[in-house]
């Protein structure tokens, strides 16, 4: 935590393009998994844990003030697993046994087989839940802490969410943030063609959450905007994020192509992502 | 290791789900009743085919099971067919309560589709297989359960489905299966099993893809000089008891294969008939209590022994109890 206090934008910068990075050799050399839905999270996985936000201590996970992370869009594991292995919970040559037989490094998260991951996801639907159970533990235990929940756009169609979202006021979780990966795409197609979630911002008010939003992509004010959710913690109030981002963000061809949902890219396209985030300033 | 090889099945290159996709086309260019409902898997489950050629009777409900399950039962009180569909744990484990009021109790016309069942999804890990799906449907007496074991029956199945009085589940899945039975003229009568090896050694008894497997499991067996008979429970409701019966009266020992948990699953369905009928020694080929973790299909089936040679071997150890050694 401390090595992270002072870190500057360019310092994070360069951590996101790693983890672009670890994310396309991960799901590359597995041949499947989810890079594009990986992508999408970068910015605001690394200013989570690498930009002061998260208090943790790799070197005891379990720490019980430790502020949770909840990857509740499960999918995104390879992101997960390459943060938590640049923040130092595991050795990074794991990263490498993504999907493996006897692998701690699964497929989707499961709670506990690698120090750091905190739930187990990978039916949508489930981590905000979660994310108030953390809180009420902490409140009855005297333990201060924050929870940080990333949800999929895709993802709140399910009903579990909007139960979540009912009860996080009720309970006054001033100390839940919620973040959601607004990157407009699920597995089938465009949310706005499928099940359309707008408006949003206003479906969130409504059910007493606090709503901000920001350009996911935008390092700073990412930053600046978990700082003050955290900061509004005295308000009661549950705090959501909603990040505008882009799908695949950092390959274009990803970027432009929704169908690559769940799909490794083929060494070929491998080596056109790699040069592309590469080049990346 | 290639499924069906060492019996000599003719292989099919295309995944079951495919051919499911393919079959439920055919069904909604038949039949006007028919309507389809994903929860936003369509290009994995293959609805995405009616979705493709037919977009007014297909509703991608999104990522919402008991929404999804809600909706399909309502469009059967509105005189249409739903084929309900997503991956088998996903709509099984979400919306089990949905099924159950909605669809198993009010007992409706309706199929209930769960794909990618078993473990044999391979890398996307254990929140994503359905190893119990079987034993949930088991808890839905009105169900009619079908779990076809090749191509030629799963086209059969769900050309049958909507004849059928009352709720629907068929297991689809990810990967291919060989060949058991011709294209035409299949031999598929829902609840009724197939023989389809002749052997009176003893009864190896799959669903699925351990049809296949215990197809190879008989080769195994034949060049040990012990013949075994294969029989295709590819309805585990209504249970062909005559036929279980009969593999216990007339081969004395009976092996059980499923990709699927050994609690719950084809094989004590089978054990319960055998143990009030006409008890002989049996073994079970199946998932003991565990979770099965991410990585390739064909690695993951032999470390958790799902394969010809466990069959074969389970086989072996059966005919010597019955044999009393
Ligand atoms: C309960 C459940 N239903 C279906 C799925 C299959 N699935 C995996 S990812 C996905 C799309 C998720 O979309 P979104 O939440 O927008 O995440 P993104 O990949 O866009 O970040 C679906 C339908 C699932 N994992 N869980
Ligand atoms: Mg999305």
């Amino acid at each position: 935590m401390d090595k992270t206090d002072n870190i500057s934008i360019e310092e994070l910068a360069g951590i996101a393009k790693e983890l672009r990075l670890d994310i396309l050799e991960m799901t590359t050399r597995a041949g499947s998994g989810h890079p594009s839905s990986s992508w999408s999270a970068v910015e605001i996985v690394t200013a989570l844990y690498f930009g002061g936000v998260l208090r943790y201590k790799p070197q005891d996970p379990w720490w019980d003030e430790r502020d949770r992370f909840i990857m509740s869009k499960g999918h995104a594991a390879p992101l997960l697993y390459a943060a938590l292995a640049r923040a130092g919970y595991f050795d990074l040559k794991e990263l490498s046994r993504l999907r493996e037989a006897g692998s701690p490094v699964q497929g989707h998260p499961i709670r506990g087989l690698m120090p750091g991951v905190e739930a187990t996801t990978g039916s949508l639907g489930q981590g905000l839940s979660l994310g108030i159970g953390h809180v009420l533990g902490g409140r009855l235990a005297g333990k201060k802490f924050h929870v940080f929940v990333l949800l999929g756009d895709g993802e709140c169609e399910a009903g579990q969410i909007w139960e979540a979202a009912m009860s996080a006021a009720h309970f006054k979780t001033g100390n839940l943030v919620a973040i959601l990966d607004y990157n407009k795409y699920q597995e089938t197609g465009p949310i706005s063609r499928e099940i359309g979630l707008e408006p949003l911002v206003e479906k969130w008010h409504s059910f007493g959450w606090n709503v901000h939003e920001v350009n996911g992509h935008d390092l700073q004010a990412v930053l600046g905007i978990l700082h003050l959710a955290k900061q509004l913690e005295a308000t009661g109030i549950p705090q959501m994020i909603i990040a505008h981002t882009i799908k695949g963000k950092g390959v274009s061809f990803v970027e432009a192509d929704f169908t690559f949902h769940g799909r490794a890219l083929t060494l070929e396209q491998a080596e056109l992502a790699r040069e592309e985030i590469n080049a990346a300033g | 290791m290639q499924l069906g090889k060492l019996a000599g099945l003719q292989e099919c290159d295309v995944p079951l789900r495919n051919i499911f996709g393919d079959a439920l086309l055919d069904l909604v260019r038949e039949n006007p009743r028919v309507v389809v409902l994903d929860g936003d898997l369509g290009n994995s489950t293959k609805t995405e085919y009616v979705r493709q050629e037919f977009p007014e009777r297909f509703f991608n409900i999104g990522i919402a099971e008991s929404n999804l399950v809600g909706v399909g039962a309502g469009m059967a009180g509105a005189g249409f067919y739903p084929f309900i569909v997503s991956f088998s744990s996903f709509l099984l484990c979400n919306a089990y309560d949905q099924i159950r009021l909605a669809v198993a109790m009010s007992d409706i016309d309706a199929t209930i589709v769960g794909s990618h069942g078993g473990i044999t999804l391979g890398k996307d890990g254990p929140t994503q297989m359905g190893i119990e799906d079987l034993a949930l449907m088991g808890g839905l007496p009105t169900f009619t359960i079908i779990v076809p074991g090749d191509p030629a029956s799963m086209q059969a199945a769900v050309r049958a489905a909507p004849n059928i009085k009352g709720p629907v589940f068929i297991r689809s899945s990810r990967v291919p299966m060989p060949y058991i039975y011709p294209e035409k003229n299949t031999p598929f009568v829902v609840g009724k099993a197939n023989r389809v090896r002749e052997g009176n050694d003893l009864t190896i008894i799959g669903c699925g893809m351990m049809v296949s497997a215990g197809l190879d499991a008989a080769a195994i067996l034949a060049k040990k000089g012990i013949e075994a008979r294969v029989v295709d429970l590819h309805s585990l409701r209504p249970l062909d008891r005559e036929e279980i019966i009969a593999a216990a009266e007339e081969t004395g020992a009976v092996v059980c294969a499923e990709e699927h948990l050994l609690q719950g699953g084809m094989g004590s369905n089978v054990a319960r008939v055998v143990a009030e009928s006409h008890p002989v020694p049996m073994r079970f080929v199946g998932l003991a209590d565990t979770y099965v973790e991410s990585g390739d299909p064909w690695e993951l089936l032999e470390k958790y022994h799902l394969t010809a040679a466990d069959i074969a071997q389970k086989g072996e150890e059966v005919v010597k109890v019955k044999a009393g050694a």
